[in-house]
């Protein structure tokens, strides 16, 4: 078999062991869409904390289901001895990574469809303003953030230890990044610190291709291919399969 | 093409400051089970990674099918099967799933069920890997090591942890590999089990091969023959490294003493001597 039919075959086989695992489904699928539920129904008034929230809401589940989702499952897959089986086996490393993390870039895109028709349908915001800067934007996050979760595998030392150094990661930058509030009314210091990490440019860019706006884009864009290329080269430079 | 299935010649290996393998040579033919025994420590497992290609080594020449293991050729690797000393499985996939999944990156894999019977696992085919008992994730690893029908196997310790029963259905398939025609590479620090399986056995100890030959031929010259019998209800033991001439002298002497040479026996040093002398410290002998 090719290497592409080996990382459809692979690709395949961890859709399959996605929904296998209930849980994880749930928190790196359904919560970031029952959050939004929640707060959407709290706010469902108000257009203003709306056109926040739904991009804001998409760019962190972005973010779930490929930084924390990578991170955590490479740490518990390198942690059992799985990457290193699969390493002894004719199996190219590029055809098991390519559907290990293909799998979690369907779940971030999926994840983006499902949080703008939410909004749609629900709550009445319109349809994106710009639907191929969206595709554009959802493609540029899920390799910046897929590339910087098997970066943060490496550092993070065993299975235990999984979901404290994710979380330590995902639940601040969701805080400071404008995914349920607008950024803007932050103090200047945690703004910087938003401002110099991806999630809140991703959001950016996400909001001006559903709402419009006029954010500039072209920074955003920017910001988040600086630290996809940064995530790249972490990630192959460091990567370990055992 | 008669080129032996691994060569490995003056193998060093540091990590750091510390060698743990110091020149390591040894050959197995093709349709082998060769067997490494030694302590833990000894630098088995370091040697096996080295020639599956997880390790790079830090000197000496190794070959495994005519490849150096360390370019990692997706040739040589579609021809080997590895059974890790520890290595987990995806926790939702049943073990056909599993044997099913492994053997597509294969160009001729096996056919999963009939993988899945070679190594005894046919009733738990559609259980899941994580309700397996150990002795069951065991024959797992060596269904997903065969499942591409590979020419040569490496077993790490393939039976520690197993209960008595559990080793027997393992030792049975490596003897099912033997009869195939496969060549065997095993470490083990049970001496039972090289004895049992392996044709021929390297002992290492520190790094180093200490003796090497057939299971039943092994033995420096100080683990002698012995030859005891009884004299006036007491025994005499003697040693010798010709138990030949050295009973040739007995028996004759009694024969024309007129005398029996009551409760003889003439015992082999026990691999199990051997090797407890072999890799006893060198400051406590």
């Amino acid at each position: 078999m090719s290497t592409m039919g080996l990382a459809w075959e692979q690709f395949r086989f961890e859709r399959k062991l996605f929904w296998r695992n209930p849980s994880a489904a749930f928190f790196n699928f359904l919560l970031p869409i029952l959050l939004l539920v929640l707060i959407a129904t709290a706010f469902a008034s108000d257009d203003a904390e709306l056109e926040v929230l739904i991009p804001g809401v998409a760019g962190m589940g972005v973010l779930a289901t490929t930084f924390t989702a990578l991170a955590y499952n490479l740490t518990y897959l390198r942690d059992e001895g799985v990457l290193k089986r699969i390493r002894g086996t004719p199996m190219p490393a590029g055809a098991y990574l390519g559907g290990f993390i293909g799998s979690a870039a369907l779940n971030a895109i999926l994840q983006v469809a499902l949080v703008v028709t939410i909004g749609n349908l629900l709550y009445g915001v319109d349809w994106p303003q710009d639907p191929l800067m969206l595709a554009g934007f959802t493609l540029l996050g899920v390799i910046c953030f897929a590339s910087l979760g098997v970066a943060f595998s490496h550092v993070i030392p065993n299975e235990e230890a999984a979901p404290a150094y994710t979380n330590a990661i995902f639940l601040p930058v969701i805080f400071i990044s404008g995914v349920f509030y607008s950024a803007d009314d932050l103090p200047d210091a945690l703004k910087a610190v938003a401002e110099a990490l991806p999630l809140k440019h991703l959001i950016d860019g996400l909001s001006e291709a559903i709402v419009g706006g006029g954010s500039d884009v072209g920074t955003a864009a920017l910001v988040v291919a600086a630290w996809a290329a940064a995530g790249l080269f972490l990630a192959v430079r460091f990567f370990r399969w055992e | 093409m008669a080129s032996a299935a691994i060569e490995v010649i003056d193998l060093h290996k540091a990590y750091g400051p510390v060698e743990a393998v110091r020149g390591l040579s040894f050959e197995v033919e093709r349709g082998e089970v060769f067997g490494l025994l030694g302590p833990n420590g000894a630098g088995k497992t370091t040697t096996v990674e080295i020639l599956e290609g997880y390790r790079r080594r830090s000197a000496g020449d190794v070959r495994v099918l005519g490849h150096d293991p360390a370019s990692r050729d997706r040739d040589l690797q579609q021809r080997v099967g590895i059974v890790l000393q520890s290595s987990g499985f995806y926790p939702r996939v049943t073990v056909r799933e599993a044997v099913q999944h492994f053997g597509k990156a294969y160009h001729r894999p096996r056919d999963a069920d009939e993988t899945i019977e070679l190594v005894g696992l046919s009733e738990k085919a559609d259980a899941r890997t994580r309700e397996l008992s150990g002795g069951q994730r065991r024959r797992l690893d060596l269904a997903l090591a065969l499942v591409g029908d590979p020419e040569l196997v490496f077993l790490d310790e393939p039976t520690t942890g197993f209960d008595p029963a559990a080793r027997r259905t393992a030792w049975g398939v490596v003897r099912a590999l033997k009869d195939l025609g496969k060549t065997v590479l095993l470490t083990t620090h049970y001496l039972d089990e090289a004895q049992e399986l392996a044709d021929r056995v390297a002992i290492v100890k520190e790094g180093r091969i200490v003796a090497e030959g057939p299971p039943d031929q092994l033995g420096p010259s100080s683990s002698r023959y012995r030859i005891s019998y009884l004299s006036d209800g007491n025994r005499v033991e003697l040693q010798t490294d010709d138990p030949t001439e050295l009973l040739h002298r007995l028996t004759r002497d009694a024969i024309s003493r007129g005398e029996r040479l009551d409760g003889l026996e003439v015992t082999r040093p026990t691999l199990e001597e051997v090797y407890l002398e072999l890799t006893a410290d060198a400051d406590s002998t």
